[in-house]
This record gives structure tokens, sequence and C-alpha cells, in this order.
């Protein structure tokens, strides 16, 4: 036999056991062509391009999962910006074809798409306020368009103006989809350095420097790492982790190229990358907090936490990138705390708090992600909650993400509770020291330093 | 696998150890025009079978999910985990 009993074993008990699946296969598609003065032309445009380019990806992903027998999770799209597709600084253009978008996916079966995304990191334009200023009305109207928008970057600074901008907005929007904990502030990602090939939602928008269109993959596996830990066992000293961490974020690479070749091959379109993020799902087992626990923290947040965590991200990267010459996108360990049981817990113990994530999030990828806070916190907190987070990014040149949810009514003590691959969350504590003058201020933090780094 | 005239799955059959598991299975890859290349069966601990089998299914119209359906049928009754799967996921994760 070409494989030994152990390693076929090995395979089915990673996909049975362990939940390894390929967590998105994300369609790029580009839009550059269908922008059109003429807001009803451009949504028609916008409509009939992923319409085409679509048409056939569920289907076909379907088709490539029961072939290897590899669980796909999700199917999804990400589109071009679309603030550089609607040519009008008009909100109801960008609602007009926003909701065009959201039909076009329901009618193709995919259950998210990345690209309502505008790109301010050094100032807006005309066009980026009217989109900007559609974005509640957008985030609550529609079930499927994710909204995502970059405040900051290495090269650039922060936009303080877009950060307390975009504090109004997650207040608005939470107040408008409060009736469901707030669960449009769910598909809104604000942005430091994002990567333009991201698969992953909802912060996955298809940048300029893309090919018409592509396959994007995002694997997973948490649990398939933290499997491989136990049977490493407790005595196992850090460098022999790092090792097993490798050897598995390999074999979990190696089935997401697999299905990304096959899949863009069968599509016809170009392989665009492999992401190997390891991304949780609040199910039991497939959690990056419990690969923590593993290693030996009786809860994620727990001290040692970042230098836990900055070695699993790391070794995840060198072990997918022997794996596949495609690596892309973010790559590195999701931290949300909503998708994941084990962060769950920790939240409700007490054991991770805000400030802990914080300093987590500057050794992986990539930031605050799904934590609910109480309703009442104030825009100005919230705009400096979201530049510390892009201050991270900047210096550290890497992504950096915030994704808040201001729960409207909701306190510490209480829980939002949002379903599906979304999960829940337990209300997490804001500091209540004031940062008022600091955000109203305004302008921009010039772009940080990249030599004399000490 | 590198042949290309060949389109190979891996068959795996696990679960509690009775008679005529290895027959039954091998009766219905016949009818299907499957053709057995290699075949591995060992029983874990005193009840618990286990074999995993290199099969070659260019001859047969069926597809994936229609040989595991057809295979889970032929183990009805018992207390057996069937999957199916392209050789080449392991290929893949198991070969550099």
């Amino acid at each position: 036999m070409k494989f030994s009993n152990e390693e076929i074993l090995e395979t089915i008990g990673m996909i049975a056991e362990d939940k390894l699946d390929i967590r998105t296969v994300t369609l790029g598609i580009s839009l550059l062509d269908c922008s059109d003065p003429d807001p009803t032309a451009c949504a028609r445009k916008v409509r009939e391009k992923i319409l085409a380019k679509g048409a056939d990806l569920s289907r076909k992903a379907d088709f490539i999962s029961d072939e290897y027998g590899l669980p796909i999770v999700n199917k999804r799209i990400s589109l071009t910006p679309i603030s550089l597709v609607v040519p009008i600084a008009d909100p109801a253009a960008f609602i007009e074809v926003a909701h065009a978008v959201d039909r076009a996916a329901a009618e193709i079966d995919v259950n998210f798409v990345g690209g309502y995304t505008a790109m301010i990191q050094k100032g807006e334009t005309s066009i980026d306020r009217a989109m900007i200023e559609a974005m509640p009305e957008v985030l609550s109207t529609t079930t499927r368009f994710c909204a995502s928008v970059i405040l900051a970057s290495t090269k650039a600074g922060i936009n303080m103006d877009g950060c307390y901008t975009m504090s109004k907005v997650m207040k608005d929007t939470a107040a408008r989809t409060a009736k469901d904990d707030g669960i449009g502030c769910a598909k809104l990602v604000l942005f430091a350095n994002p990567v333009e090939d991201n698969p992953f939602m909802a912060g996955g928008f298809y940048g300029t420097g893309e090919s018409e269109s592509s396959i994007l993959v995002g694997v997973s596996g948490p649990g398939a790492v933290r499997r491989a830990l136990e049977r490493l066992g407790p005595d196992a000293d850090l460098g022999e982790v790092a090792e097993t961490i490798k050897k598995t974020a390999f074999k979990i690479t190696r089935a997401g190229e697999l299905v990304g070749k096959k899949l863009a091959k069968i599509l016809g379109v170009a392989f665009g990358n492999l992401d190997l993020s390891l991304a949780p799902t609040p199910a039991e087992g497939d959690s990056v907090g419990q690969i923590l626990e593993t290693m030996g923290l009786a809860m994620p947040g727990a001290p040692g936490s970042t230098a836990a965590l900055m070695m699993l991200n790391d070794a995840v990267k060198k072990g997918g990138l022997f794996a596949s010459s495609s690596v892309g996108g973010l790559s590195g360990a999701f931290i949300p705390i909503s998708e994941d049981a084990s962060m769950i817990r920790a939240a409700e113990a007490g054991a991770i708090t805000l400030e802990k994530l914080e300093a987590m999030t500057s050794v992986c990828s990539v930031g605050l992600d799904m934590i609910a806070v109480p309703g009442d916190t104030s825009a100005e907190t919230l705009a400096a909650v979201i530049a510390d987070e892009m201050a991270i990014g900047c210096a550290n040149n890497k992504t950096t993400a915030v994704r808040i949810i201001p729960a409207p009514g909701k306190k510490v003590g209480d829980s939002v509770y949002f379903g599906g691959l979304l999960g829940s969350a337990p209300i997490m504590a804001v500091s209540q020291v004031s940062s008022e003058t600091f955000v109203k201020r305004g302008g921009r933090i010039p772009a940080p330093l990249q030599s004399l780094k000490n | 696998m590198t042949d290309k005239n060949k389109k190979c799955i891996i068959i795996t059959v696990i679960g509690k150890d009775e008679v005529g598991i290895v027959a039954k299975v091998a009766t219905a890859l016949a009818e299907d025009r499957i053709n057995i290349i290699d075949l591995n069966q060992k029983i874990l601990g005193d009840e618990i079978f286990a074999m995993t089998l290199l099969a070659d299914r260019v001859g047969s119209n069926l597809s994936l999910p229609e040989i595991t359906e057809k295979l889970k049928a032929s183990v009805k009754g018992m207390s057996l985990e069937v999957t199916v799967q392209d050789s080449e996921v392991f290929q893949y994760m198991h070969r550099v």
C-alpha cells in the first residue's frame, strides 16, 4: 500500500474527530468593469457579474468536498471595494448597489460577501463619505454584505477623524439592529494594514492588484493542532511543542492546497492563495483557546498567553509555508471571543480582559474580534479603543482589526446571542476612564518611524 | 497516484468485528467494477475491525457519494463506519 494504516487513520481522525475542514472557499471577483454613474445600471452590472462568475461556486465546492471527503464549511464571495465601483457621492446609490449584492448572494447560496469597503487611512473622498453615511442602513437592511474600513497603515499613520466617525457608525448600526443584540456590527471590520486577498469574512475584500477572478481558500483546524499537542503530553518542552504545531499545520495546509487547486480548475479561474489561519468556531473542540490550554495555561488570558500565542502563530506559518507556495491572506491564529468556546469561558470567568486581548493581538492575527461591550460605551471611548488597536498594527507593520459590538441595553454580566458561526459572547468591561479630549482633537497620527527600532 | 489511467480511492471501514465484512465490501465493489488494488485489515484490541483499502474506480460510473452510500448499504445493520475519499488527499497530506 502506498500509505500506511496509521497515515490513513490519522487523516480520517483529523476530519471526523478533530473537525479539520476547509473553513471557506471564497471567490474573488473584480468589479472594476461594473462602474456606472447611474446607480441602477451600476447595481445591475454588479449583480450580473456576481451571478455570472459565482453561479457554480456552491455546487462545484460541494462536488470537491464529496470527492475528497474534506468538509467545505462556507462558500463566499469577495468583491473589489465598493467605494471604487460606485462613482457617485450619494448614499442612496450605495444602498441600491448593496441591496443588489445581497440579493445576488442569496440567489447563488453564499452566506457572506465581503467588499462594502472604503480606504480612508489618510483621508476621505466625497464618495467615501457617502459610502460610510449609507453604512448603518446597509448593515441593518442586508444580511450577507460585510463592510470594512481601512483606518490606518504603517505608511499613512492613523486617521483619527476616521476612528471617531466609525465609532459613531458602530453605535448607529448597533441601535438599528438592537433587537438582534446589535448583530449589524458583527459584519463591520475596521483595519490597519489589511491584506487584499483575505478569504475570511467579515473583513475580506478583493484588492485592486488581484486578477479578474480567483479562488481564495481559508483552511482551519485548531482541533487537529490541539489533538496533536495532547498526544505529545505535558512533559514535552516548548521546542517540541512548536515542532508538532508545524507538522500539523503542514498537513492542514496541504489539504487546503489540494481543494483550492482542484476547485479553481473546475471553475476555470486562477488559484489565488491559501490562508492558513487557525479560525475557531463555537463548536466544542474547534477552539484556539483550547490549544493555549493544552499548552499548559489554565485559561486563555492567563499570564503567558501572549508568549504562547506568539509561538503558536509563528509555528503555524512556518509549517504552512513549506506546504504551499500560494500562502497569503492573514495566515495566523484568530482569537475572537464569541466564536470560540474556550475564549467565552475565559471571558465569563474574568480570566481574559479587553486589555489582555489587546496585548495578545500584537503577536497574532487579527485583532479585537467579535467582542461585545456595554451598549452605553461612548463613541469617544470606542474610537480610542479602535485607535489603540490601529496603533499596534501600524507600529508592528502587521494587520490588526477591530470588530466590536456595543450591544444596545446590555451591561457587564449580560450575554449576547448571534447564533450560527457568530456564536454568543459575554459583555466585557471597558475602561471608564475618559479619552474624550484626545479623540476630539481629530486629525491624523503621523506614520511611525520604520528605522531606529528599539 | 501518478498513474493517469487510474482513479484511486481510499476506503476505510472501522467498527465492531463480525463475520463477513471483507466479503460484503469486496462484493459491493466488484458489482460496480471497482478494482481492489491493495488491502490492509487488522483487528485492534480484541474486537475493533479496521480495514483500509486502495481501489481503482475508473471502471465505475458512480460518484464518490454514491459509492459511499452503496458501501454503507452493504454493511447495513453492522456497527461500522465507512469513509471513501480520493487518494490524492493522502498523497497531499502525507507525502512531500
